[in-house]
């Protein structure tokens, strides 16, 4: 079975947000960049297909130069390949026309990727990625079992979960659950070393034009300050729910 | 030309965010100048759409539709926008609809922008404001494709009433055997019971609760209030409570009326996740958790002597204003 995993390059959970350039760019200024945690949890799932049946995990980002450190991770978490497509990924359907060029050339059996990214959050890439292949396509998956040509994915719905079947090739938006927190691998030195080694291929970019451009950012209006409430005067707290915030 | 919305429904009853899309659409159409047409699926009612300012329900009733597929829905969809000439596409943002629409947008090569949170800002460019990097930030997005299709956020427009006199066709799509690659073998769902996704409050238990089988409290101020249960990220991973609860940036995003944080001390991820709901009260031992600076009510105590006290005082609220 031939995997690929595709990457988002983010920045990490705990960044501050701020725009610059009379606020019509992320400003990246003192950020740190990691693996989009949705790409992560796959990628670790990757990892226990290719130990325990064998598959070849090759990762893909659309993104430029700066972008290699994090793949650079994920070759030393295990991934055996890595291919950079050279290109600023401007929107979602450019994303994925971009990664239909890499699955068609490389011949990939199962896509798995992040239900969204946590930056620009446009859920999108896999199932168009899927749907401009004719692949098969499941999102939200939290638990993912492949054998043969048949797979067995549950996906998180609003207020549970479905069980469903489909075959390869197949693509995954992937999230938490598809392995735990605790599976995720911190990369150890022998594998840092590893990944030196590793192929990082560099691609150009398939031509493709925009449908989307996000031409202005603003940030959320500072919040008041908070009314707090005695914990001697629980009516209080109702009463302020009811007659002022009107919520319940 | 025209505007169409996809009215989700559940066993045969619209979801609550039909009529906010249904709401979305004809604020949309108004500014083009056309009609907004709902598309239903095995909905009953569809009439209704008309106090929210649909004035045409294209109404598919077919067995084979019993069971969500996101590859038939949005071949459905996709037609119903070709029969209508539509170039606008209005969308909710559940589960089900977030998976269908790539599977759309890439059948239509449209623009999809998702997450939006209010009417468009121009229609020439066509310009909206949606929610980036997790809630942290927001963007105004023009899309240039001939067709756009925009998902709302959870209630982020609201519903608005706007009484039309509605046509109710009957449509007929054409389902093909190839939308059925994937099929659904069994939905665990919870019923009854509000959800993370459409709850009015929400009722969130952190760390400081220390342990599971502390649990029963958070439930019963939830029954109390008719909210759905949710918890932070660190309770999920410890396996306290299932991951479907967990909200926050790698979880999922709240947009409740209410959110009550208790013994959550509101790491930058989490307050992220739900700063989308409208009113936040927070119930923290420590004065400095973060979560009071994001709160608009706080109160500075321990929840086992204060969220046994509000479920009591909350009872008796509920008995006289019942």
């Amino acid at each position: 079975m031939k995997i690929l995993v595709c990457l988002s390059n983010v920045p990490d959970t705990t960044s501050k947000i701020n725009f610059t350039d009379g606020d019509t760019k992320f400003d990246t200024n003192g950020v740190q960049f990691v693996i989009n945690p949705n790409d992560e949890f796959g990628l670790t799932r990757a990892m226990w297909f290719k130990e325990k049946q064998g598959a070849t995990v090759h990762v893909a980002t659309v993104g430029e130069a700066s972008t290699e450190p994090t793949i650079r991770k994920a070759l030393a978490i295990g991934a055996d390949e890595a291919i950079r497509i050279n290109a600023v990924p401007s929107d979602g359907f450019f994303v994925a026309e971009q990664l239909a060029e890499i699955v068609k050339s490389g011949a990939y059996d199962l896509v798995i990727a992040g239900r969204e990214s946590i930056d620009y959050n446009g859920g999108m890439v896999p199932g168009i990625l899927a749907t401009l292949l004719g692949m098969n396509f499941v999102n939200t998956c939290i638990s993912l079992e492949i054998e043969g040509n048949n797979a067995t994915v549950t996906r998180e719905i609003d207020g549970g979960k479905e069980k469903l079947t489909t075959t390869l090739p197949l693509v995954i938006g992937g999230q938490k659950g598809l392995v735990a927190e605790s599976d995720l691998r911190i990369p150890n030195m022998r594998g840092i070393m590893m990944a030196r080694q590793k192929k990082l291929n560099v691609v150009e970019p398939v031509s493709s034009n925009n449908v989307t451009a996000d031409v202005k950012f603003e940030k959320p209006a500072p919040k008041g300050k908070v009314t707090l409430v005695d914990a001697e005067n629980i009516d209080e707290l109702i009463n302020l729910l009811h007659n002022e915030a009107k919520v319940i | 030309m025209s505007v169409l919305v996809y009215t989700e429904s559940e066993n045969g009853k619209f979801k609550k965010n039909a009529h906010e899309v249904a709401s979305y659409a004809y604020e949309v159409a108004k500014q083009l100048g056309t009609t907004a047409i709902a598309l239903s699926i095995n909905a009953t009612d569809v009439e209704g759409l008309g106090e929210f300012g649909i004035s045409k329900v294209l109404n598919v009733s077919n067995d084979c539709l019993k069971t969500f597929n996101a590859k038939a829905f949005a071949n459905v969809i996709g037609q119903a926008a070709e029969t209508e000439s539509a170039k606008v596409i209005i969308l909710s943002s559940s589960a089900d609809t977030k998976f269908l629409a790539p599977i759309l947008t890439a059948q239509l090569k449209a623009g999809y922008v998702p997450n939006v949170v209010s009417a468009p800002e121009s229609t020439s460019p066509f310009k909206v404001k949606r929610t980036v990097f997790s809630n942290k930030g927001f963007a105004s997005t023009e899309i240039s494709s001939e067709i756009k299709i925009i998902g709302v956020s959870n209630n982020a427009f609201g519903s608005a009433e706007n009484k039309t006199t509605v046509a109710v066709e009957s449509f007929d799509p054409n389902i093909g055997e190839d939308s059925f690659t994937t099929k659904s073998l069994e939905i665990d769902k919870v019923v009854g019971k509000a959800t993370i996704a459409d709850a009015d409050i929400v009722v969130s238990g952190g760390r400081g609760l220390k342990g599971p089988e502390n649990w029963g409290m958070i439930e019963e101020l939830a029954e109390v209030l008719g909210a759905a249960t949710a918890c932070s990220k660190p309770v999920s991973d410890l396996g306290w409570r299932p991951h479907g609860e967990h909200v926050g940036q790698t979880g999922k995003p709240v947009a409740s009326n209410l959110y009550i944080a208790i013994g959550i001390s509101g790491a930058i991820q989490h307050l992220a996740g739900v700063s989308s709901s409208k009113v936040k009260v927070v119930i923290n031992t420590d004065p400095e958790a973060p979560f009071f600076k994001a709160a608009d009510y706080g109160v500075v105590g321990d929840a086992f002597e204060v969220v046994p006290k509000l479920i009591e005082k909350l009872k008796e609220f509920k008995a006289q204003n019942a």
